[in-house]
């Protein structure tokens, strides 16, 4: 046995191993399951739901659960697209997201999974909470109105730099990011070159200095729709079949 | 912080090996003797326990009962659910206020009384409720608000003002609560007399491989609600690679409306702890834990008194009845106010010391639980019940019940009738035999299985308690026709939303969401299309939220949508002005009108 086993989804079969997510076995396989939370090279998470596909018609979250042999995977289908709009909504109305002028924009995975779904507006209403700024810190700038609470930056630092800078305190819908440190970011550990700072999906965590270094226009998904660069491996794929 | 203050907190961190594991212990104490966990003293328990700060930030900051700000030497908490609010607690918590001089939520200048809400502390059989400085106190009245005030202000102890306590062992020395069982119907299963070691004697004389068989056989299902069946649970704990098994209990019993735990602590804890023991028994456990809900507090040292008999009656401890290698015994860890600690897997992280979030599935718990192990986490009840099948035999309980449904169900009923309390009953039994054993046949509405169950009308009173039907933890909410329906709704989203863990987007923002929208019904500023709204937003919420809480919190809304339709009609009326109900002009232009110092144009006619 080779650990290889086949699953189904939308009707495409693809190839899979033993031990791998849903959600990596699509992305080798060149389908684009749309995510917030999980980055390549950090532990999952499964916490902001984008990601939910049906596995045998049970919701269940891409990036935690792990291929079995026979799994029939639903990912594109209006029922799941409509979860996902909601969801993408409830991330900006909770929030303060000001991408006209956020210096993230066309780099931001928030705004490009919402313009890949095509939202134009949130269905929900906005909370407009009053969230804290924290510039203390030489190199970077952390912004708490724009933070989706993913906890990308939490594991990049365990995992990555081999830290804890970051952490969530609170619960519910007060929960928040914050710092180890007993007042602010400076007290902290975090270096600029941190694999923390770039870990950020959104305009929260910015390095100073670089905000326009690659200007409107020729950033990540000005051209090019989120999820371009999995699919475009399944058509290197396909043309080598 | 000083030195000393320092080492005190060093000396408490020591007393738990200065394992982070413990840091719920630590902080509880560290609490406890300060009055709260002020930010140097994270620092000082980050220290000694060899972790960052900021992880002990997080879990003060997670527990209802922790906090980073100075607490009065007094804390009252006043529980605030829907049944203590239909019987007073509005009134009560007004007699405080004037008593003390502050609003809910504050402290006294004089650092004397906090006062505050909490949800559900499993007193609905005997409200309005409260818990002072770890003190029950029942049936509440503004007069007894006011005398409780006199007595703090004139420095004694709150607890000393009380000479009256409860039946059956909350009469107990080391109870000593004035919290009554209200135990209506006994049983066979949990509420029989039991003698100690009846079950452990028996489950000794065969092998763990045969007492999972017996489990099996019973078909008992979990009791906390999820009815997954506990012999194939153990049977996987066993089963899974481990160096260690852990049992643990579940006695966060926090689903409001629910208080039969209350019941088995203080009146059946030998057969609960015989339960442990022998699931110990059977999957191969060396340890078990009791998550005891921080509300249950006072039942604390008597429980520790229960197990140190156990310990001297070779129930526990090393080689158990003289079997040679069973070695088990049973720690008590001390929740702090979360109700989503209930959730297995918070439970587990709980126990952990860390925040109490849930953990991604896989792995389950059976495969790795507490601090990587093969555990089994089990009901209160579930434990009770097994160890009886133990005791009496697969074939006594199957007898009992329904088809689907083996053995008995205690059901914590109150609200609007004539006899709330604890009721041990069969399986099968209908809403309405249960409403006239209650007295509360002019019921309109019916909760069944807490907020997180159904809410159901008249018109569906015949369905019947079990797992097939009507699948319930244990809590039964009765409301009679003068209740408002939207507003139950309204307050279970509201403890939703504050008990959300807040680790998935769906939970919560979605919770927030629900509850703001519903309020906007009832505020006579709903449009026929916030109804579709709040279904398709229930559903998303129930299909991506990651654990139990939030795949049921919409329930509440979809029940009521969906059985009091007429309600929500009512509410949202049709204006002939054209103007969209949701918006208010006047409330949208007043912060204008305030700057600018006069009334907008349209209004001054």
């Amino acid at each position: 046995m080779s650990g290889k086993i086949t699953l189904i989804i939308d009707g495409q079969e693809i190839e899979a191993e033993i031990g791998q997510t849903i959600l990596d076995a699509a992305d080798a396989a060149g389908v684009y399951i749309p995510r917030l939370c999980a980055m390549k090279g950090l532990s999952p998470h499964g916490s902001c739901r984008v990601c939910t596909v049906h596995v045998n018609g049970r919701p269940q979250a891409a990036c935690t659960q792990p291929v079995a042999p026979g799994m029939s995977i639903e990912n594109e289908t209006p029922e799941l697209k409509a979860h996902r709009v909601s969801v993408i909504d409830m991330l900006f109305v909770e929030g303060n997201h000001y991408c006209m002028f956020c210096e993230k924009s066309g780099n931001c995975e928030l705004q490009a999974v919402a313009y890949r779904l095509g939202i134009l507006a949130p269905q929900h209403d906005y909370m407009f909470p009053c969230r804290g700024v924290d510039a203390s810190h030489p190199e970077v700038f952390i912004d708490g109105n724009r933070c989706i609470l993913c906890g990308r930056c939490v594991r990049a630092s365990q995992e990555l730099d081999n830290k804890n800078v970051f952490q969530f305190v609170g619960r519910g819908i007060h929960k928040r990011l914050t710092f180890n440190a007993p007042n602010n970011l400076s007290q902290t550990d975090l270096a600029g070159i941190d694999k923390a700072v770039d870990s950020c999906p959104v305009g929260a965590i910015l390095r100073k200095g670089t905000a326009f270094s690659v200007p409107i226009g020729q950033r990540l998904y000005d051209n090019e729709p989120i999820g371009s660069e999995i699919e475009s491996g399944r058509r290197t794929n396909d043309r080598q079949v | 912080m000083t030195e000393k203050q320092a080492e005190q907190i060093r000396k408490i961190c020591q007393d738990y090996g200065g394992d982070k594991h413990r840091m719920m212990d630590i902080v509880r104490e560290v609490h406890a003797q300060f009055g709260c966990v002020s930010r140097p003293a994270m620092g000082w328990i980050a220290e000694a326990t060899s972790t960052h700060r900021v992880e002990v930030e997080s879990v003060v900051s997670f527990y209802a009962f922790f906090s980073e700000k100075p607490q009065g030497r007094n804390v009252i908490r006043l529980c605030n659910d829907v049944i203590d609010r239909m019987f007073g607690a509005d009134r009560v918590a007004q007699a405080f206020e004037e008593a003390f001089g502050i609003r809910v939520g504050e402290t006294t200048p004089d650092g004397l009384v906090t006062l505050q809400y909490t949800p559900c502390i499993g007193m609905c059989d005997q409200p309005p409720a409260a818990i002072i400085n770890d003190q029950i106190v029942t049936w509440l009245s503004t007069d007894a608000a006011r005398h409780i005030a006199e007595v703090i202000k004139s420095g004694k102890k709150v607890f000393e003002a009380w000479q009256s306590v409860g039946d059956g062992n909350n009469a107990h020395p080391l109870v000593h609560a004035m919290v009554h069982n209200n135990i209506r119907k006994r049983g066979p299963v949990i509420f029989d007399a039991f003698t100690s070691g009846a079950a452990l004697s028996k489950a000794v004389a065969v092998s763990p491989v045969e007492i999972i068989k017996v489990i099996k056989a019973s078909r008992l299902r979990g009791r906390g609600g999820a009815g997954f069946p506990t012999g194939m649970k153990w049977e996987f704990t066993r089963g899974a690679p481990g160096a260690q098994k852990y049992i643990i209990c579940n006695a966060d019993e926090g689903e409001p409306g629910t208080f039969k735990d209350r019941a088995i602590l203080t009146e059946m804890p030998d057969l609960l702890f015989e339960g442990m023991t022998v699931g110990g028994y059977a999957i191969g456990a060396k340890e078990g834990i009791l998550y005891l809900r921080g509300e249950y507090t006072y039942l604390l040292n008597y429980l520790e008194d229960v197990l140190a008999k156990r310990r001297q009656a070779n129930l526990l401890g090393q080689g158990i009845l003289g079997v040679p290698n069973f070695d088990f015994d049973i720690r008590i860890q001390m929740g702090a106010g979360a109700y989503i600690c209930g959730e297995e897997t918070a439970l587990i992280s709980s126990c952990e010391g860390t925040r109490g979030d849930p953990k991604n599935r896989p792995p389950f718990p059976a495969q790795q639980g507490y601090l990587g192990f093969p555990t089994a986490v089990n009901n209160v009840e579930t434990l009770c019940a097994a160890a009886r099948i133990v005791d009496k035999g697969s074939t006594w309980f199957a007898a009992q019940g329904s088809a689907g449904s083996s053995g008995a169900k205690l059901l914590s009923i109150s609200g609007d009738c004539k006899a709330p309390g604890i009721y041990e009953l069969p399986f099968g039994i209908s809403v309405n035999e249960m409403l006239a054993m209650v007295g509360g046949e002019d019921a309109a509405a019916v909760l069944v299985g807490g907020p997180s169950g159904q809410i159901i009308s008249r018109a569906e009173f015949q369905r019947t308690i079990c797992y097939d039907d009507l699948g319930t933890g244990g809590a039964v909410m009765v409301f009679g026709a003068h209740r408002d329906i939207l507003a139950i709704a309204a307050e279970f989203m509201a403890f939703f939303e504050e008990e959300s863990c807040g680790y998935c987007t769906t939970c919560r923002v979605g919770n927030t969401i629900l509850k703001n929208r519903l309020q906007r019904i009832i505020d006579g500023k709903g449009q026929m299309g916030d109804l579709a709204y709040l279904e398709h937003t229930a559903h998303t919420i129930k299909a991506l939220s990651r654990c139990g809480l939030g795949q049921t919190s919409p329930n509440p809304i979809l029940s009521t949508l969906k059985n009091f339709r007429d309600e929500y009609e009512k509410r949202i009326t049709a204006k002939d002005d054209g103007m969209q109900p949701a918006f208010d002009i006047a409330q949208a232009l007043s912060k204008t009108e305030e700057i600018v110092g006069r009334k907008s144009t349209h209004r001054q006619a």
